[in-house]
């Protein structure tokens, strides 16, 4: 049982924080619900004592100490739920920051081996069940057994005969809870993790609604989420099924306790071992006692969903940390050093995780400090791979990759990201205004800055057309930018800053040549100290590079400038398009069909 | 500039001022379809409370009349009285089976027709609104806002039914009991209405914060992992860190205000209740006192009482739980009530049989066999977002079927404005756009979509195996016609590389499929999808120049006798085009064959002389 409840412990540091307040609403949740046990004494005192003597001063004290203890009950609830609120609001942001933070620092290869859906519905529908638990499951989880206990041991002391009922009755409500426990705990696994599945469905149909829409595929996808649904809903009419059971269960067995102490009691009071007044005490007794035990089946169920959620939580935070500074974690803003930018890769083999085959085998590959080198290849070489292992957004399998001598997984991970400059082919823009955008890779940079960066990025004219120029806002939640024009800013995101190491991968797709060509010059003339990688498709790109790699089969497979190659590689002459003739791509329609 | 002002999402977000009427519409619409069983279930809520109120009034009996009788040597009243409270025991635990279960199903039935209903809604929307939409939020509205109304509907409806109900059963018990004392039991009504009223506004507006709130929390935790590459090479961490706690912060102080809400609502009630309480003792101790009320009716009285007010609580939660659904209907409801401006014919024409008798979709397995090219034409048509400036000014054109067009221009020059027209994902502001005679605004929906398909740039995958994802051209397709498609387009040697071939699960957004390879995918969609007319919008920007030549060569025969509009930067499209469309500002500047242009001295000639240079 404990190894179960295990990931609920794990938020025992949590509780331990806030030990002091916790146990002040465990109090509370004890004193207002303790108190309908005493409620029915004095009443019955009431009842035997001042009305039966027609002693209507003698009311006073009982009055208003029934007057007393319904205002503290009710100050009670109050102050329990007043208490209770800013701390569990405050856990569940807390427990998002973390689920957040771990994942904003966990390598890309397991983001992509999640799917989206899950992660989100961790970090809300989760945490939401969290959050309730330890607001309302876990105190009334805690309470309620004392009560039963107290309300047992009362009836005990009134007439053991009445305690033993009690007993009796406990054996088939603890199997029944030990059958529901079971069953329930299952159901609200598949339950939860449907949740996540239906989540990364509803974000796929709204990111793909252009795919879906231009094929006319929306009743398919409708068809498949409700699909998808339909398992949910199979899923909750089980959990439901489950609780009509249990809660039936629990609202019969008490009844038949109550049963069972009135004819027990009365065949008593026929017998003469016991007294009217105590039947009725004990009936009263077990009629309070109803209540915590038909909320009992609540509590388990709501305890159940918790610690599911709370599984699914710590599978996150467990993720296991792959891509870190020495320490094991990340620092955000390590010292930056001093490097020449001399960017070696060393006999650099890469596969992804679940393969053996692999994407890069033994490749070398050297770029001179200041040097910019053209990568070429056909679709699914391994370049954008290749250009990951930089950055370490994913790590060599095999060899290393050094920057002025140094391999680059002893430097601090984000020492390493301030040095090298990344573009990627699917430009990412975040909802943030144009300044932002291309200003995030180096805090602090003026508009001057900004415009420059832009100018190199042949982006200086559109966005001085924009409505509020660098202030307009852009990403999702912004202006929609053409594809171009969104390459156009990530790749000025890149080259702010004069960075030490250029990574460009298929910078400029979208655009124009005229555009490209533009860019490809102003590179060579405004950063010639950069290292460059650039991954590339046209042989203008490669042309202006001072050396160009052609990579094949995960290898290096040649290396020299544009027209070395165009003279010695016929692999690169095919990439460039220029097979059948050399060199004579000018004087034909781009070349042969 | 024509890059469309659009509005923000915090503007799409506002909602109507009738929002809450329209939520408690879309409620009740919701749960009509089950209206026999709502009224069933509402017969065996009865029996319940029913069941439950009557029990202890076997015991009372057992205990007056049975007890005495018993001593007197006669058992019979005694053990009737117990085995009618048995009896009750039973009958209100199979109710309360019986309940449990059908509201749960209930629940999720129209749950699950509510998520039915939001996702074809959106999926419904035009382009224009996903355009000025973020998709965190839609997506917040079918999951969070989605998880507050099954909450209420499983948890809380039968409840608040059931406590109401056994409150009416009790307070007709004291009125019966002892009229007075019931009066003032009701008395105590008249503050918990004030108090109930206060909560409904103060509550309302606090669990609309939440709503409003988490949806931002959402969205920025969608937008952060989607870039996520993006936030780890520019070391963004902290700051994203620091934007999810502002956002937090404020769903956090929305919460709290909500669960205190709740507090101060909860404690209130129960001051009364036990005000009441109160009360009634000291006036019902003074009533037996002065003989004009039993001894036994006001035990019988503190009782009830005990159980009249104890229903409150599960009340107070049930009001709160429905207060935070309401306010996620509300959202939902605003969601569903966005009507597209691009709306399909309410009486779909559909387009005329081929000349050739021979429909393209009939043909799945040959896809080169069926050359259908339908017509377009553009008459007197004009484009702008809303009223803003003319993104296309007023033009004509005409595609005549089987002609396969090039439109090139700069940037922002609005090629892709004209193919949205083409394609539907917008109307005209004016004139009319015609497929073979028949006006795109009365063309069956479901037939322009498998008439006309428009490949972009951007390729997303969908979760699931490679050949689910070319499937989307053609859910239909057997396992040879996927294989046919991905190897015309060159896709079918790299799928072989995966570890499980076409069977293998692209995972999260294609991870393992490198830009080039999601953009065959694209294109081997196309192949299954067989249309009249295909519509390629920059997509073959990320392919390398042999691929781009395999495809284009596939292209060439799959196109044969259809009609296509190619928009590429890459002037090598242009060798299987049969016309060019130069576009500038809007407008289209220059028209005519490629050798034509070529061989004049306009913008063509001069983009394909540096297109050309390009190659060297």
């Amino acid at each position: 049982m404990l190894i179960f409840v295990r990931p609920l412990l794990r938020f025992w540091p949590d509780l331990r924080s806030r030990i002091g307040v916790y146990i002040l609403v465990l109090v509370l949740t004890l004193m207002a619900n303790g108190i309908q046990l005493v409620v029915p004494l004095i009443t019955g005192y009431i009842i035997d004592g001042p009305i039966a003597h027609r002693d209507l001063p003698g009311l006073w004290w009982p009055v208003i100490g029934v007057l007393v203890i319904g205002i503290a009950e009710a100050v009670a609830m109050w102050a329990r739920r007043m208490i209770v609120a800013p701390v569990v609001s405050n856990w569940e942001i807390v427990w998002r920051a973390r689920l957040f933070d771990r994942l904003q620092y966990t390598s890309v290869a397991v983001h992509d081996s999640w799917e989206s859906g899950q992660l989100l519905s961790r970090a809300t529908n989760d945490l939401s069940q969290l959050r309730r638990f330890f607001a309302f499951g876990l105190p009334f989880l805690m309470v309620t057994p004392i009560v039963i206990v107290v309300g047992t041991i009362m009836l005990t002391v009134l007439q053991p005969i009445f305690g033993l009922i009690m007993l009796v009755m406990a054996v088939p409500t603890i199997a029944s809870v030990a059958i529901f426990e079971k069953n329930y705990r299952l159901v609200s696994r598949l339950s939860q993790d449907t949740v996540g599945e239906i989540t990364t469905e509803v974000e796929e149909s709204i990111q793909g609604i252009r795919i879906l829409k231009s094929f006319g595929r929306s009743p398919w996808a409708a068809k498949r989420f409700s699909l998808l649904s339909a398992k949910f809903k199979g899923l909750e009419v089980r959990k439901a099924k489950l609780d009509s059971w249990f809660w039936s269960f629990l609202i019969f067995l008490p009844t038949l306790a109550q049963a069972a102490i009135v004819a027990v009691g009365t065949w008593g009071v026929v017998q003469g071992w016991t007294t009217i007044g105590t039947v009725v005490a004990g009936v009263t007794i077990s009629m309070v006692l109803r209540m915590p035990i038909e909320m009992l089946g609540f509590l388990l169920a709501d305890a159940l969903m918790s610690l599911t959620a709370a599984a699914r939580y710590w599978e996150v935070i467990d993720i296991r940390q792959d891509i870190t500074d020495a320490s094991g974690g990340i620092a955000d803003d390590p010292d930056v050093g001093r490097y020449r930018g001399e960017l070696v890769f060393d006999d650099v083999s890469f596969h992804f995780a679940d393969t053996e085959q692999e994407t890069l085998s033994g490749l070398d590959l050297r770029i001179e400090p200041g040097q910019t080198l053209a990568l070429v290849g056909t679709t699914g070489s391994g370049k954008t791979t290749l250009a990951s292992l930089v950055p370490r957004l994913q790590d060599v399998t095999g060899g290393t990759v050094r920057i002025d001598g140094t391999d680059i997984r002893d430097l601090p991970v984000n020492e390493l990201r301030h040095l090298v400059s990344v573009s990627f082919e699917d430009p990412i823009l975040f909802s943030a205004s144009v300044a932002e955008n291309v200003g995030m890779g180096s805090p602090g940079v003026d508009d001057e800055a900004i415009w420059a960066a832009l100018d190199i990025a042949a982006a200086k004219d559109f966005v001085s057309r924009l409505p509020e120029g660098l202030d307009t806002e852009v990403g999702e939640q912004g202006l929609s930018l053409s594809g171009g024009q969104r390459q156009r800013l990530a790749l000025a995101r890149a080259v702010i800053g004069e960075p030490r190491i250029l990574v460009l991968d298929d910078p400029l797709s979208a655009v124009d040549v005229d555009t490209e060509d533009r860019v490809q010059r102003a590179l060579r003339e405004i950063l010639p100290d950069s290292t460059t990688l650039i991954i590339a498709h046209r042989p203008s790109t490669a042309a202006l590079a001072d050396v160009v790699a052609v990579l094949d089969e995960g290898r290096i497979a040649a290396r020299g400038t544009h027209d070395e190659l165009l003279e010695t590689s016929a692999l690169y002459r095919e990439l460039m398009g220029a097979s059948a003739t050399v060199g004579s791509a000018t004087t034909t329609r781009g070349g042969e069909e | 500039m024509s890059i469309p002002r659009l509005d923000r999402d915090d503007e799409v977000e506002q909602l109507p001022d009738d929002i809450a009427k329209k939520a408690r519409s879309l409620l009740f619409s919701l749960v009509r379809p089950h209206m026999a069983m709502s009224i069933f279930l509402l017969v065996i809520v009865i029996l319940t409370a029913a069941a439950l109120v009557i029990g202890p009034i076997f015991i009372a009996d057992a205990l007056d009349n049975g007890v005495p009788r018993a001593v007197a040597g006669d058992t019979g009243p005694l053990l009737r009285a117990v085995v009618l409270f048995i009896a009750s025991a039973v009958a209100s635990a199979v109710f309360a089976f019986t309940s449990t279960r059908l509201v749960g199903i209930t629940a999720q039935k129209i749950i699950y027709a509510l998520r039915a209903r939001v996702f074809t809604h959106i999926q419904w929307l035009d382009l224009s609104y996903h355009e000025k939409s973020t998709s965190g939020r839609l997506v917040s509205r079918q999951t969070s806002d989605m998880e507050s109304v099954q909450q209420f509907l499983s948890y809380s409806l039968f409840d608040t039914a059931l406590a109401l109900l056994q409150m009416v059963f009790i307070a007709v018990t004291l009125v019966v009991l002892d009229v007075p004392l019931a009066l003032i039991v009701f008395a105590g009504f008249i503050p918990l209405f004030f108090i109930t009223k206060a909560a409904h506004t103060s509550q309302r507006n606090a669990y609309r914060r939440t709503r409003t709130s988490i949806a931002k929390v959402i969205v920025h935790f969608v937008e952060t992992m989607g870039g996520i590459r993006a936030v780890q090479a520019y070391r963004r961490q902290p700051d994203r860190r620091n934007t999810l706690r502002t956002e937090d912060t404020q769903y956090r102080d929305a919460n709290t205000d909500a669960l205190r809400g709740v507090a101060r609502f909860a404690g209130w009630t129960r001051l009364v209740g036990n005000v009441t309480q109160t009360v009634i003792i000291v006036v019902g101790a003074w009533l037996v006192i002065e003989g004009w009320t039993q001894i036994g009716v006001l035990a019988a009285f503190i009782l009830y009482l005990r159980r009249f007010y104890g229903p409150l609580d599960e009340l107070v939660q049930a009001f709160n739980l429905y207060q935070s659904a309401s306010a996620a209907l509300e959202k939902i409801a605003a969601v569903l009530d966005t009507d597209p401006e691009v709306v399909p014919p309410d009486a779909p024409k559909t387009l005329p049989a081929h000349a050739s008798g021979q429909s393209a979709h009939a043909s799945a397995e040959g896809s080169a066999q069926a050359p259908s090219g339908r017509s377009i034409d553009l008459n007197h048509v004009r484009f702008s977002y809303g009223d803003g400036p003319d993104v296309l000014p007023r033009f004509d054109l005409r595609i005549p079927a089987g002609e396969i067009v090039a439109l090139v221009g700069a940037t922002g020059a609005g090629k892709s404005t004209l193919v949205k027209l083409v394609t539907r994902f917008y109307d005209p502001s004016e004139g009319r756009i015609t497929i073979d005679e028949v006006d795109l605004r009365d063309l069956d929906d479901a037939q322009l979509r498998q008439s006309v398909v428009m490949v972009t740039q951007e390729s997303f995958l969908f979760a699931g195996t490679i050949a689910d994802n070319i499937r989307i051209g053609n859910p239909d397709a057997g396992d040879d016609e996927v294989l046919a498609a991905a190897t015309a387009v060159g896709l079918d040697p790299y799928i072989r590389n995966l570890p499980d071939g076409y069977e293998t699960d692209v995972k999260k957004r294609g991870g393992r499929l490198s830009s080039g390879q999601r953009q065959l995918v694209s294109f081997a969609r196309v192949f299954l999808a067989n249309p009249d007319i295909v519509v390629l919008d920059e997509a073959t920007a990320h392919l390398d120049i042999p691929s781009e030549r395999l495809v284009q060569k596939a292209l060439a025969t799959v196109l044969e006798g259809r009609t296509a509009i190619i928009i590429a930067h890459r002037l090598s499209t242009v060798e299987i085009a049969d016309r060019v469309l130069v576009m500038d500002a809007g407008r289209i500047i220059e028209d005519g064959t490629p050798d034509e242009l070529i061989s004049g001295a306009g913008k063509f000639a001069q983009l394909h002389k540096a297109w050309r240079d390009s190659l060297a």
